[in-house]
């Protein structure tokens, strides 16, 4: 049972704000919990907080924003938290991203939600299907999308060179546009994601792989037709089951949403659902340890550390080893340094690339890395004032190397999405609807220790 | 936060909604109504325009009905004689043939929280019960809910509940949800809705219809049922076993919960559940969204505590990841240092050392801690490890290694060797006062095999001056008092120094106080010292117990999926402590979870101190008791103890008394000095409510003194412990006449 709801901004000014049962305080309580939030202890976690007299915060942060809600203590976590982020979803899907700006344009929008979300505190429904029937606002839209004026930025970012890939801010609007425009109605976009987390030791060794995948449906057809989904076709679940010839694409546990019908998944790997307005996560998955292709990157560093001088000397060579015909993007490599490093000098092997210092780290840009290449950088440091280790080990605070990237069109399991056949029930007149699919792999966290 | 020039904003706003030119053109005048709400929910006062908000509520266009309604329900408790004034509105409303307008109307009127507006919503409400559309049921049966706590202690009407009880069957499932919830707010007093074995079946074949949040709640309103047999109990554990396999977290834990408390009796399902429930949580564990991430791993705690080896597979699963905030990094070294088994142990080990080194000071002594705790099992990997981190010479390093070295020469007294040889060194590069504290001790009481020990405090006793933790001087007294018992030459100048600071020059009365006792201690002779310093200390494996004792998984079954995991041990404790001494607040206390458990708060206080001497059994001051009340409850209990203890000439009452008296054991009858036989009778409590009555008996020859226990409730535990300070007590007073 939720008693108030709030968002704020990241700088704590309350956007929204609703008191449901009026049993704990008023319209302060905003103000106290960004007191609380920002004055906690470092070792202290911030997601659950006492408020007064048996009530407590629980908070999520999406993209800069505190959503906060003050409940009472028998509640579920599990509830709350599946809630603010179910309703982080359900603002974005309404009034096309979730931000500042768009919340303080469609502050009736998103009070209009509220009030069929919850009534007393009770979560009443959030479908985006069913809201829809009581929702009257219209979205304000921060900028209009227009398909020509939109930059060839893909998917997160990703650049493209297809001219069929729809642009990124495509799928970044309201699920509920305006009734007159229909021009970009009948859209599906569906999107294979996969975060990496990988853990490379310092001997080269990989300490751990972690693939979370999910494929994601954003829908913007208004009716409910259904559609099926062809995944490929040696896609097994589990160590023992095998597909077809061949390594096979293999995943250790895969989820699906409560509306997808199975009945075609065993014999031909094919999803049945109808899809609702509105993002949907349709199936979730994880695979460990074994990746049927190489990591998409190794690095070789080598370290050398002259005592006397205070010179620290770094030569990083970084080894792409997706496809020749697969990219990686935006890759930055994040190196920490020791306390105190004055200078840097580098020697970087191709001239689109960049180097900085910047809070102790060390960041190294490449915008683009091909599949097969090698790239390498030799950094020199001067690190006056360490107190010397008497071992010949590197100085602390060195490492471990972090990288961030983006592979477009690459999944690191190998799952692909066969086909996306829609069966519209008869709307005549209806051009038949587009379909985007679209396949990424990005890092969670992808860390070679030194 | 009323700011500067809101009184302007608001004399405006009200010129604006007052335009009739605004008010006829439709977009404009909702945009002023949209600019109020703004207003309002930035925390400036606009109530002042109530008045022409409630004009405004008269229109057809749904939206800004909305948001008049938003406004109204908002500053309603400030303004009830003009909200009163938008009723008639809002009635007529009720009646719209639009479903949506009947439902907004409605809610919005059930949500004005004001004094008196009961009797205009009570037929409404009741109409909206029996409305074709669900939209309105779904309204009105919580608007029974939000009526009845307006109403405040008012009669439960009983034709109401009847009438939410049969809306339980109603069609549609939020209904039938809203029907438990609101049924639970009124009938908080008699313990929440009754779950009887129709409706508990009623509501197992509805599940299928329910939405995630909807299952989720239904789940917890189930924990209410007691099957009545076996049979039943397996049937609805087999009905309610997709839920587990539900893709939302919500349910998943829900059903985990339901699970573990219905099967109480049998551990083994307890158990199968849990293995089933492990994909779903590892799954929450490396959730994008953080907050998930950590709520799953705060309950990963909890099973781990009671079946160890439960996630030790998946140990991979538990390591940092660099980008993580810090809390969760925390919680994962926790569960990483409780998963550790003969397997793992290498890899884990390796993983916590790279924390040790990590740039967040937190974290480093969070890994260097957990290690601490590994190596109660596998000592001589850790310390081994431990003391490669002292190379680093890094403060906050070397002052978490310390002190954890403390923590192990205690519990694991094989590997004080290898401690000794590593802590030379140390006090050059410990800073804090916790550290500075642990090294002192170790070589106040390891001092004679670690060579340079009486240097090192000489250090510290030549700057005794300029330290600044009281508690660094405090531990550095008894080191180096300990020290010269063993290795006197080397110490007596400088404990003469100390001594002479302590008294003549130091301001804290502690200290002073310390250093003056020692110094009399002194005077009574090396034996004297010796015993006090050199006592028998309680044995080291009982704090090992407490802290890591397997704990049944139904001793937190009932905490699961509620917020007491979330919080850590001691923040709970301080919440629930909070609790106890104010009334509890409106929430039901149907699953009771959180009524303050005993187990909690005895745990914590074991936990405090494994240094401490003296265990967790406290005696509190109890109200008196009077002489016929002792003679009536002695007279009805049996002798639960009996024991001689050797006692030496005539007792004095009034020493005996203000001794007593210090540990909170009443006297309640004693006989004068000299009179025969010497007899005396004592009370006391302790803290679970426990009344111990003792009656001494001084023997003829006042060689020995003959004392037998009572006790209100059979408690062997606390009986001992009883005994124990009894013993002490009379130990002190017999050693001080002799």
């Amino acid at each position: 049972m939720i008693s108030q709801l709030f968002i704020l901004s990241s700088k704590g000014d309350p956007l929204i704000y609703k008191d449901f049962r009026g049993d704990c305080g008023g319209s302060d309580v905003a103000e106290i919990f960004y007191r609380k939030v920002t004055e906690l202890p470092g070792d202290q976690p911030p997601v659950v907080m006492v408020h007064h007299k048996g009530h407590h915060f629980v908070h999520i942060r999406h993209f800069g924003l505190y959503l906060v809600v003050t409940t009472s203590g028998g509640v579920s976590p599990f509830i709350v938290l599946e809630l603010l982020s179910r309703l982080a979803t359900l603002l974005s899907d309404y009034c096309g991203s979730l931000s500042e700006k768009t919340l303080s344009l469609n502050v009736a929008l998103v009070y209009e939600l509220l009030d069929e979300v919850l009534d007393y505190g009770y979560i009443q429904t959030t479908s985006t299907e069913m809201l829809r029937n009581f929702i009257q606002t219209e979205a304000v839209v921060s900028k209009p999308f227009n398909l020509f004026e939109l930059s060839s930025v893909g998917l997160f970012g990703a650049e493209t060179q297809q001219s069929k890939v729809a642009p990124s801010s495509a799928a970044s609007r309201p699920v509920l546009t305006g009734r007159s425009d229909q021009s970009h109605k009948n859209e599906v976009f569906l999107d294979v994601v996969e975060r990496l987390s990988v853990l490379i030791g310092s001997n080269g060794s990989l300490l751990k792989v972690d693939v979370q995948g999910e494929i994601r449906l954003k829908s913007f057809l208004p009716s409910c037709s259904e559609m099926r989904l062809g995944l490929t076709e040696e896609f097994c679940v589990g160590k023992s089951e095998l597909r077809g010839y061949g390594p096979g694409v293999r995943v250790d546990e895969v989820s699906f949403h409560g509306s997808v019908r199975l009945d075609e998944f065993e014999s031909h790997r094919i999803l049945r659902l109808q899809p609702p307005q509105g993002e949907l996560t349709i199936m979730r998955y994880q695979l460990s340890d074994d990746l049927p292709s190489p990591l998409p990157f190794r690095l070789f560093p080598s370290v050398q550390w002259d005592r006397g001088s205070g010179r620290l000397q770094v030569y990083l060579k970084l080894r792409c080893d997706l496809p020749p015909k697969s990219q990686a993007l935006h890759v930055k490599l994040h190196l920490p340094l020791p306390r105190g490093v004055a200078s840097l000098s580098q020697d970087l092997s191709s001239p689109e690339q960049k180097a900085e210092l910047g809070e102790g780290v060390l960041r190294w840009d490449l915008p683009r890395v091909q599949g097969g290449s090698q790239l390498c950088g030799l950094f020199q440091m001067d690190v006056p004032g360490l107190p010397d280790p008497p071992s010949p080990a590197p100085p602390l605070g060195l490492g471990p190397a972090s990288l961030s990237f983006e592979l477009p069109r690459y999944t690191c399991s190998g799952l692909q999405v066969r086909f996306l056949r829609l069966t519209a029930p008869g709307t005549p007149g209806n051009t038949s609807p587009h379909t985007w699919v679209r396949h990424l792999s990005h890092s969670d966290t992808y860390v070679i220790r030194i | 936060m009323p700011y500067l020039g809101s009184e302007d904003i608001v004399k405006e706003l009200k010129k604006a909604l007052c335009n009739p030119h605004i008010q006829a053109d439709r977009p404009r005048y909702r945009n002023v109504i949209q600019k109020v709400i703004r207003h309002m929910t930035q925390g400036v006062d606009v109530s002042s325009v109530f008045m022409e908000m409630v004009k405004a509520s008269a229109t057809v266009d749904i939206v800004q009905k909305k948001l008049v309604y938003l406004y109204m329900c908002t500053y309603a408790p400030l303004k009830p004689d003009l909200a009163l004034l938008a009723i008639n509105t809002l009635c007529k409303d009720c009646s719209d043939p639009n479903p949506m307008v009947r439902g907004l109307a409605l809610r919005s009127m059930c949500s004005l929280r004001m004094p008196g507006v009961q009797e205009y919503i009570q037929q409404p409400i009741l109409n909206g019960l029996r409305d074709k559309a669900s939209y309105v049921r779904r309204v009105a049966v919580l608007g029974c809910a939000k009526m009845y706590n307006l109403h405040g202690d008012s009669e439960v009407d009983g034709a109401l509940v009847n009438e939410l009880y049969s809306l339980l069957r109603d069609q549609d499932p939020i209904v039938v949800v809203n029907c438990l919830r609101a049924l639970e707010e009124i009938l908080k007093q008699e313990g929440g809705v009754v779950i009887n074995k129709p409706i508990a079946h009623h509501l197992l074949n509805r599940m299928p219809d329910l939405d995630q949040w909807g299952q989720a709640e239904v789940l917890g309103f189930l924990l209410r049922y007691q099957p009545r047999s076996e049979e039943e109990l397996f049937a609805i554990l087999n009905l309610l076993d997709s839920s587990l396999q539900s893709s939302s977290p919500a349910v998943v834990m829900a059903a985990t919960k339901l699970f573990l408390i219905l099967a109480k009796e049998f551990p083994h399902v307890q158990t199968d559940v849990l293995v089933r429930v492990k994909g779903p949580l590892l799954a929450a564990c490396s959730s994008e969204s953080r907050e998930l991430c950590f709520a799953a791993l705060c309950h990963v705690r909890r099973i781990l505590r009671s079946l160890p080896g439960h996630f030790s597979s998946h140990y991979k699963k538990f390591f940092c990841s660099y980008s993580e905030p810090h809390y969760i990094k925390l919680q994962k070294v926790e569960v990483l240092c409780e998963l550790v088994n003969d397997e793992n142990v290498q890899q884990v080990l390796e993983e916590l050392r790279d924390y040790c080194t990590d740039v967040s000071a937190d974290l480093a002594q969070a890994a260097i801690f957990a290690i601490g705790g590994i190596a109660r099992t596998y000592t001589d990997q850790c310390v081994q490890i431990l003391t490669e981190l002292l190379v680093l010479r890094q403060e906050h390093i070397t002052s978490a290694v310390v002190q954890t070295f403390r923590n192990l020469v205690w519990l694991c007294p094989q590997c004080t060797e290898a401690i000794c040889q590593a802590l030379p060194g140390c006090e050059e590069s410990i800073q804090d006062s916790e550290g500075k504290q642990a090294l002192i001790w170790l070589l106040g009481v390891h001092g004679e095999t670690i060579p340079n020990a009486p240097y090192v405090l000489e250090d510290f006793v030549e700057n005794v001056k300029a330290e600044t933790f009281p508690g660094v001087k405090m531990e550095l007294l008894t080191a180096l008092l300990r020290l010269f018992l063993s290795r006197p030459a080397e110490c007596q100048d400088m404990l003469g120094r100390l001594l002479y600071y302590c008294i003549e020059e130091e301001k804290d009365m502690a200290i002073r106080d310390r250093g003056l006792f020692y110094y009399r201690l002194l005077l009574t002779g090396i034996d004297e010292v010796k015993q006090i310093l050199c006592s028998p200390k309680s044995d080291p494996s009982l704090g090992l117990l407490e802290d890591q004792a397997e704990r049944p998984v139904n001793s937190w079954a009932s905490e699961f999926n509620t917020l007491v995991p979330m919080y850590s041990k001691a923040c709970w404790a301080a919440i629930s402590s909070l609790q106890v001494s104010e009334p509890r607040g409106p929430e039901p206390s149907g699953t009771g979870v959180l009524s303050p458990s005993g187990s909690l708060i005895s745990e914590n206080k074991a936990e405090l101190q494994p240094l401490s001497d003296s265990g967790s059994f406290l005696l509190v001051p109890n109200g008196q008791l009077t002489a016929e009340q002792f003679e009536k409850t002695w007279l009805s209990l049996e002798v639960a103890h009996q024991e001689v203890l050797p006692w030496q000439g005539v007792a004095h009452p009034d020493t005996i008394q203000t001794a007593l008296q210090m540990v909170n054991i009443q006297t309640i009858a004693l006989s004068k000095a000299g009179v025969q036989p010497w007899k005396a009778y004592l009370s006391a409590q302790d803290g679970s409510g426990c009344v111990f009555l003792t009656e001494l008996l001084l023997d003829p020859e006042h060689l020995q003194v003959r004392l037998s226990v009572k006790q209100s409730h059979v408690k062997a535990e606390a009986l001992n412990s009883f005994i124990s300070v009894l013993k002490t007590v009379i130990g002190t007073i017999v050693d001080i006449k002799s």
